[in-house]
């Protein structure tokens, strides 16, 4: 097991390196450099040679990113070019939020996708299975902001249920919190769900087949402890490991969701960002997204490892 | 007589077979496509939206850019059908006008990204060792970026406009290529007919792309109709955010943005071209369907490393 972490670990790492050097790459390509932008059109020769040399942009590119790639282990994404704060501090501001409403989203999708997976398993190839997957077709061509929009025009614009937009925090009130949360969280949750009920469902195809199954229902076991003891436990492993890698769609999903209700999060902050050319704000957001899906990554691994010690060994699980 | 029938028969049975295998597996796929209720609903969507984008001032009942301040957000009905936006602008002729943008970046960036993602999904399973080890392990960096996330960033350095969104949404897609390609080259590489094409002395490269890569191609099919249908919502993502197709030219995604402001007022502004994305991403998805059924696909991916 211990010989498993440290695997995983080092291919994370291998991982977030080579994002780092994507990154990192991306800005360099940008027409003009930084200092250009910092100073505007008008500056002269010489202020421009004077900035250059102060941010370093003189010395040659791997220099250049063993020093970024070394500010950010220490935590420094740099500064926003637009507002000057530290992109950590800005980020850390605003990641409450996102991570409320991931979370909410998440939960959302699991109480509506594995039921309904299990269902549509059970009943493959009636009525019910064809409206789960019907509804699973649906909701992956939804995209999330007109599904956002759909949800304020019935919820806001026409019952007057829900406020349209903007977030409160937790301690003031959890009524007040959830009427802000549901709409944003049932956006990301819907489209998700609709991801994951697949999985669940194929996951439960494919188990209910094994031969294990077949031997257990040969022994007599009853249809209840087939279904819950036997065919729930071992389905629910892909499904879970589903769940964890597809969490870098849910983060990006998130980005326009926060837009569409005024959601002060990470994903406002990229897409404000993006609208002003802040490039240090977009690296950072990048980096960011990057570090949380793989750390979440690592935890399904470690508990997958934990759960199923096939894993441990052969290194190769199967998803999607 | 009896010789006779019997030459007549054998005629008879030789030209039935020889009917049978020249319906090839492709007719065979053809014709199971047909009788597959999501591809015909699909096609037909799709269809539609192909014409629209072919001859839109053809079907447009307004040129998509006539601004008329005197009919400014104009509730649907009457003389403009699905209403006007905040410039009176007619929002059926935009979103005519507007398909082509979506089917060119959904269509382009799959292209794209199938053309890169299957080749470096090829040489990497089929090479293995350790370039295949370093191409899937930067895909797998890439694939563990959350999509839009990455798109933006390189729309951002890009700038906006189709080519370039092709280009951000291609890259960003590219790793779900190369692992599906990727997967099923580990397994078709040790199939039989392909160790005999290598002791006849095929050459790598006629082993890669007539006997591997046509085995894949069924998967491909279908994992392309369905990430075609992602594509077109990452461009209207796009363009909602503001970086995709800009104005003047009308695109779904940023009419969608347009509306945004007058939600209240004037809900139909963004709804109608949402329901335009909606209907063009449900036409893939469909047909996507349909071909894995048809083709009998089971998408497998295999997590690397």
């Amino acid at each position: 097991m211990f010989r498993y972490i440290l695997r995983r670990i080092y291919q994370m790492i291998v991982i977030l390196v080579i994002v780092s050097f994507v990154v990192f790459l991306l800005i360099q390509l940008i027409p003009g450099d930084v200092a250009t932008a910092l100073l505007g059109e008008g500056a002269s020769e010489k202020d421009y040679q004077l900035l250059r040399e102060k941010l370093g942009l003189d010395r040659p590119i791997y220099i250049r990113y063993l020093k970024w790639a070394g500010n950010m282990l220490r935590g420094d994404l740099g500064h926003s070019v637009i507002n000057k704060f530290p992109v950590t501090q800005l980020f850390a501001q605003r990641l409450p939020y996102t991570i409320q409403l991931a979370v909410c989203g998440m939960i959302l999708a699991i109480v509506i996708s594995i039921p309904l997976g299990i269902v549509a398993a059970l009943k493959q190839n009636s009525v019910i299975d064809a409206s789960i997957r019907g509804f699973s077709t649906f909701g992956t061509a939804m995209p999330n902001f007109w599904l956002g929009l759909i949800l304020i025009l019935i919820f806001s614009l026409w019952l007057r249920w829900l406020p349209s937009s903007g977030m409160t925090s937790l301690s003031n009130g959890f009524f007040k919190w959830l009427a802000r949360m549901i709409m944003p969280a049932m956006t990301i949750g819907i489209r998700f769900s609709a991801i994951v009920v697949r999985q669940t469902r194929a996951a439960f195809l494919e188990i209910l087949k094994a031969d294990y199954i077949r031997t257990a229902r040969a022994k007599g076991v009853s249809e209840f402890s087939v279904n819950y003891k036997h065919v729930l436990r071992n389905a629910l492993i892909p499904v879970v490991t589903v769940i964890g890698l597809q969490l870098g769609r849910l983060i990006g999903g998130a980005v326009v969701t926060e837009m569409i209700f005024q959601v002060p999060g990470m994903g406002s902050l990229i897409a404000d960002a993006v609208f002003s050319r802040d490039i240090a704000v977009i690296q950072g957001g990048v980096m960011i997204a990057t570090l949380g899906v793989l750390g979440i990554n690592f935890i399904v691994d470690i508990v997958y490892g934990i759960v199923d010690p096939r894993v441990r060994t052969s290194g190769v699980r199967k998803s999607r | 007589m009896n010789t006779k029938y019997s030459t007549r028969n054998e005629t008879a049975i030789t030209a039935v077979s020889r009917n049978v295998a020249k319906r090839s597996n492709f007719q065979r796929a053809i014709k199971r496509l047909l009788s597959n209720r999501y591809n015909i609903i699909g096609s037909a969507i799709l269809l539609f939206f192909i014409i629209l984008a072919l001859f839109p001032s053809l079907i447009a009942p307004y040129p998509p850019n006539e601004i008329n301040l005197e009919l400014t957000l104009r509730p649907p009905g009457g003389s403009h059908l699905l209403g006007t936006d905040k410039l009176g602008r007619d929002i059926l002729s935009r979103i005519i006008h507007g398909s082509s943008a979506s089917l060119t970046v959904g269509l382009g960036a799959v292209c794209f990204s199938f053309l890169c993602g299957t080749t470096l999904g090829l040489i990497a399973g089929y090479s293995g060792g350790r370039l295949g080890d370093t191409i899937m392990r930067i895909m797998d960096a890439l694939w563990s970026l959350p999509a839009i996330i990455l798109a933006l960033a390189i729309a951002t350095v890009l700038g906006p406009g189709v080519r370039n969104i092709i280009l951000s949404v291609g890259i960003t897609f590219t790793p779900a290529f190369a692992r599906i390609v990727y997967a099923e080259v580990l397994v078709i590489k040790e199939q039989v007919y392909v160790r005999a094409a290598k002791s006849l002395g095929a050459s790598n490269f006629r082993i890669v792309f007539f006997e591997i890569f046509p085995n894949t191609a069924a998967s491909l099919v279908v994992y392309g109709s369905l990430m075609a249908g992602q594509a077109i919502i990452a461009e209207a993502g796009l363009s909602f955010l503001g970086i995709g197709v800009v104005a003047p030219q009308a695109a779904w995604g940023s009419m969608l943005r347009a509306g945004y402001a007058f939600f209240r007022i004037a809900p139909w502004v963004s709804i109608f071209p949402g329901l335009a994305i909606f209907l063009l991403v449900l036409a893939f998805n469909f047909l996507g369907d349909g071909l894995r059924d048809a083709l009998d696909v089971k998408l497998v991916e295999t997590k690397v490393g």
